[in-house]
């Protein structure tokens, strides 16, 4: 290992500049010309539009257009899309209703974009907004997903009966039901997974650029993956062939998913900007966020297990009805399907498993993928439900789950996955040691004399990243296949570019990535420049989400060097006269082994462009390619354990201790992935905790719309985290990484709860187990434990 | 923001003049809950007169057993002051809880109790240790201020000057902060006062801060927080939302009651 190699705690090369404010966000940038675009949100949960009288606000000072739904129709601008096709149980497609980017007929959320105005200044475009008349003919809401499918429920598209989006299933049913006829036990739960808003640190932001010489247009815009918005812009919202639509995705402030959508901001900015002939700029408020960027989770689930006299777990059974909001979001409907029922094994032999999944409309904001996306709330219910079984069986939950992992590998489950390696009994031994199981019970003795209730919880959780192959996610549905791309091009000096199809937007790429490459020549890291997020420079990518920049992107970079390392090497060989099998490259040298023979790495570059003497048929040059296509997900798997203290005047809460032991495969920077594991876990605490989207039942109206009553996760509100790893490597990529990017927060919500159930002595709590939730269930607990 | 327009006032005398002739004017001191009520569009004054560098707004004295704060001292100014916490550390100690570090070093004692917020923090010392609000145009004794949500004894233009809070025998608070936003969910302030006896003020959960009589005589009687249990406040009127109802914030009052008496030692 060099000191910048795979393994090395390099510290992030790009977090001088972020810290010293030298970064370069959308909002940083400003066109010559540039215009500033607001958005007329609906104040409603439904409306007709009656009629949108714009010509108050057409003259108001500065103003230099006023766009509504009609125009971007009569443009012939199509509606946002979702891009996974998901079919019910009856083989009937999912009901997708319309989306436009502007309302037309009717309004479906509180913050649904109704109007767009262009101004000189960003205040002049806001104050005409005021000044558009908008005929709003209120409507009956249906906000709850519980309430969705009922008779009389307020319909979202007054096509779609029922609210439905699909009625999914996946597993045997059957056998599923078989299994439950003949269980020793079963252990049943009611379980809500609260809605979630996305709080990355830099709001969303577009800046749409039409240059009328050339006849293309640029968008500057805060995406986790620049190539999908482009092609999702060109493709079906028709703004421009993809040949005359660069997208740049600059310096991104945060993501946690929602910033891989294409959402109507972005596309209103970038057609506007060839209507008004200067670039259109719009920088969403947080406020806005709150309203408009898609939520995440919010599921109801009814879930059961069977268990058999010797608590082996035979069956598995769920129904879950999932919230999707007003409009399908870009990738929301493969949410709480493919990426949440097929991790319903966790790390579990289940023979038999069974889960039907009802996704609804609602008058709310869309929900799409959130840090993690269908895996916190698979996690949720299977670590609940095993807590569960292993309290109601009094059996020691470590205990119980022991007796149910997998320990063979390859493992097929009964729902799609299949599992190619691990160790969990690994991790939960380590965890149990940090975490000092064994001196639980003295602990919570010493918390009951100070009056406190003290409680410990398990999650082992089990993830899919890097969703894939391609071939395999278009059978599932996707629209788009999941591998990714890289281009190595190493510079006649002997620098190096790498362009990546990964977009980092807090993930520290400048730096991981770059280890990679310096681990595999032994050249100094700042020699390496990690290039992303431009469609001009980057061939093409699929972008960073669901923990796939590491298996996937950085497996594309390992290939382009493979094909480096073996053009090089050719070179050296062939000037230093030597076979090309004898050449090591080591500290950035190539030498002939067992000779003082050598080329500096940056000899060999060269060699290559002045291409004076290079091998018998070789082109000049010294740049490859590779798009790296999965074998498999891949399957980073771990325990956490949490201990808390409850207080019972209160009800608030503590978390007195967090072990974290994870098997992420091959780790490139430790710093990094703690970074990761720590983030991650503060997100899923937040929403075990502490967050909680609200709205209005009757109204619709957003009750949680900014931080005065969104609970964000504080620093004082998490333990110092005990963090360790075991490590099986994963065999289907060249890097043998499994991701890390998410397991904190599909870990902590149940990790949390486990404990927060065990000190309270009921499943019975709600999440977020919010100190009011907690002191409630207490004065419900109170007289059933006085009875007993 | 709608437009307006900006003056920066350099006596008391400036403020009142600026403030007359204004349209619709409004007082600028640390701008913590006046600049984002304006960039909400929820306040739009046509005038906006800073007061911030007036002189006689500023400075912290202890004389005469009170302790007297310029209106314009900053909540950071307090928390650090020795003045105060040699004092009345219940007074610094409260101050240092207000917001985050940033809200802190901007936000200032009169701003806080002229704005009135029902959550907010130094209305329950104001209440609790009895103290006299000195005004440009006279002085209110914090009994008779603070009248409703957001709604102080205070004139048109009437600027405040500085605060005196009586240095109590002991005094101490405990404030439940509310979890997202952190101004008080509950907080209850203590004194054992010379010559008014026990006081008891509770901001936070209701429509505006007030004084707990049946608590206040049980402390006459034994300044403890033993003396407390068994006194429950009635929900009844006391505010009801997303984090709390009314019947957990009335809870809530006994806990921190208690706890502000353990506080005072
Ligand atoms: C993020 C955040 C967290 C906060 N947390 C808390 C908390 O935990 N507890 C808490 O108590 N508060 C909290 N606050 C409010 C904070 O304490 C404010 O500083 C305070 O409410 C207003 O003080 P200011 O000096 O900023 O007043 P400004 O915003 O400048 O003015 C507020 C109002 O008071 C009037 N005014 C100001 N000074 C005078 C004066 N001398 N005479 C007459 N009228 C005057 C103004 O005209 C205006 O109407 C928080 C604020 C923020 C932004």
């Amino acid at each position: 290992m060099t000191d910048t190699g795979i393994g090395a705690r390099v510290v992030r090369k790009e977090d001088q500049r972020f810290i010293t404010g030298a970064g370069n966000y959308t909002d940083d940038i400003n066109l010559p010309g540039q215009t500033y675009a607001y958005f007329l949100r609906s104040p409603h949960a439904h409306a007709k539009l009656g009629g949108i009288d714009t010509k108050r606000a057409e003259a108001a000072p500065g103003v230099l257009g006023v766009f509504t739904g009609a125009d971007l129709a009569r443009d012939g601008i199509g509606g946002l899309i979702c891009g996974w096709m998901i079919h019910s149980k009856d083989g009937s497609p999912m009901n997708a209703g319309p989306h436009p980017a502007l309302a037309q007929e009717k309004v479906r959320h509180v913050g649904d974009h109704v109007a767009c105005v262009v101004a000189e200044t960003a205040a002049q475009a806001r104050d005409a907004a005021e000044l558009i008349d908008v005929d709003y003919q209120e409507l009956p809401a249906c906000v709850n997903a519980a309430d969705a499918k009922s008779d009389g429920a307020a319909l979202v598209h007054d096509e779609i009966a029922g609210n439905t989006v699909y009625e999914w299933e996946i597993g045997d049913a059957d056998l599923t039901d078989a299994a439950f006829r003949d269980a020793a036990h079963v252990t049943r739960l009611s379980i809500v997974n609260n809605r979630l808003i996305p709080n990355a640190i830099e709001p969303r932001a577009a800046i749409g650029c039409y240059d009328a010489a050339a006849g293309a247009y640029t968008l500057y815009t805060t995406s986790q993956n620049p190539h999908v918005a482009r092609l999702v812009l060109s493709a079906f919202i028709g703004i421009a062939p993809e040949h005359k639509l660069r997208v740049i995705a600059p310096d991104v402030g945060g993501g946690f998913g929602s910033k891989i959508f294409i959402y109507a901001e972005e596309t209103v900015c970038v057609w506007a900007s060839r209507h008004i002939g200067r670039p259109v700029k719009w920088t969403g408020e947080r406020s806005e966020s709150f309203l408009a960027d898609a939520h995440g989770r919010d599921h109801v689930t009814q879930a059961e297990l069977a268990l058999d006299k010797a608590g082996r777990i035979t069956g598995l059974r769920v129904r879950t009805i999932a919230n999707m909001g007003a409009y399908l979001s870009t990738f929301s409907s493969s949410v709480p399907t493919y990426l949440y029922a097929t991790l319903l094994s966790g790390q579990y032999n289940i023979p038999a498993i069974h889960a039907s999944v009802d996704a609804v409309y609602t008058h709310t904001a869309p929900v799409d993928a959130y840090r993690g996306a269908g895996r916190p709330e698979a996690c949720y219910v299977v670590e609940r439900l095993v807590e569960a079984a292993a309290r109601e069986l009094k059996l020691d939950p470590a205990e119980l789950r022991r007796r149910n992992f997998i320990t063979e590998f390859p493992h097929q489950t009964p729902v799609i996955m299949a599992y190619d390696t691990g160790d969990y009994g690994a991790s939960l031994d380590k965890a149990l040691e940090l975490a000092d199981y064994a001196g639980f019970a003295k602990r919570k003795a010493a918390s009951e004399k100070a009056g406190k209730l003290r409680g410990i919880g398990f999650a082992n959780y089990i993830e899919a990243c890097g969703i894939a192959p391609s071939a395999a996610v278009g059978s599932l549905g996707a629209g788009v296949g999941l591998w990714e791309s890289a281009e190595v091009r190493v510079n006649p000096t002997g620098n190096i570019e790498v362009l990546t199809g990964s977009h980092s937007h807090g993930q520290g790429h400048e730096t991981t990535f770059a280890q990679l490459v310096s681990d595999r020549f032994g050249l100094p890291i700042d020699q390496i420049e990690i290039v992303h997020g431009d469609t001009d420079k980057v061939q093409f990518g699929m972008g960073t989400y669901g923990s796939r920049s590491g298996p996937v992107g950085m497996s594309a970079i390992a290939r382009a060097l493979d094909k480096i390392e073996a053009k090089a090497k050719k070179i050296a060989a062939h000037a230093l006269e030597a076979s090309q099998d004898d050449i090591e490259i080591r500290d950035g040298t190539l030498s002939v082994a067992g000779t003082d023979k050598s080329m500096a790495f940056g000899e060999v570059s060269l060699a290559a462009y002045v291409a004076h003497n290079l091998p018998e048929g070789m082109e000049p040059g010294l740049k490859e390619t590779s798009f790296y296509d999965p074998a498999n997900f891949t399957f980073p798997a771990g325990c956490h354990i949490c201990e808390v203290e409850i207080d019972p005047e209160t009800g608030v809460s503590e978390i007195v201790s967090w072990v974290a032991v994870d098997d992420f495969g091959t780790i490139i920077n430790p710093n990094i992935v703690e970074g990761q594991v720590h983030g991650g876990i503060g997100q899923g605490v937040g929403q075990a905790m502490l967050e909680a989207c609200h709205y209005d039942p009757q109204s619709g109206q957003l009750v949680t719309g900014s931080y005065m009553d969104y609970c964000m996760p504080r620093a004082a509100d998490l333990p110092s985290y005990k963090l360790a790893f075991t490590t099986t490597v994963c065999p289907s990529n060249p890097v043998g990484m499994k991701g890390c990017g998410e397991a904190g927060a599909i870990a902590a919500p149940a990790a949390f709860m486990n404990a927060m159930t065990d000190a309270l002595g009921t499943e019975d709590v709600p999440m977020p187990a919010t100190p009011q939730a907690v002191w409630r269930t207490l004065q419900g607990a109170a007289p059933a434990a006085a009875a007993q | 923001m709608y437009d307006f327009t900006y003056h920066k006032a350099g006596s008391l005398e400036q403020a009142g003049k600026l403030f007359k002739n204004a349209r619709d004017g409004a007082f600028l001191a640390g701008g913590q809950t006046l600049i984002a009520t304006m960039k909400l569009r929820l306040a739009s004054p046509s005038d906006v007169v800073d007061i911030g560098g007036i002189g006689d707004l500023q400075g912290i004295s202890v004389a005469g057993g009170a302790v007297s704060i310029g209106a314009g001292v900053t909540h950071a100014e307090v928390a650090a002051s020795k003045d105060v916490r040699g004092a009345i550390a219940a007074l610094a100690d409260l101050a240092g809880e207000i917001g985050d570090p940033h809200v802190r070093h901007r936000g200032t004692l009169g701003g806080s109790i002229a704005n009135n917020d029902p959550a907010a923090d130094y209305p329950a010392a104001c209440l609790g240790l009895g103290a006299t609000i000195e005004t440009s145009a006279g002085s209110h004794g914090a009994d008779d201020f603070f009248v409703d949500l957001f709604e102080t004894a205070l004139d048109e233009g009437e600027i405040i000057t500085r605060v005196k809070f009586p240095v109590p025998k002991r005094a101490g608070y405990a404030k439940f902060p509310n979890p997202a936003s952190r101004f008080a969910l509950v907080g209850v302030f203590v004194a054992e006062t010379t010559g008014d006896g026990a006081r008891v003020a509770v901001t936070g959960a209701g429509p505006g801060v007030f004084r707990v009589r049946e608590m206040e005589a049980a402390l006459d009687k034994d300044f403890s927080p033993a003396a407390l249990s068994g006194i429950s406040v009635s929900a009844d009127n006391l505010n009801s939302d997303l984090h709390a109802d009314a019947d957990y914030r009335a809870h809530l009052i006994g806990v921190m009651a208690q706890r502000a008496v353990a506080a005072a030692g």
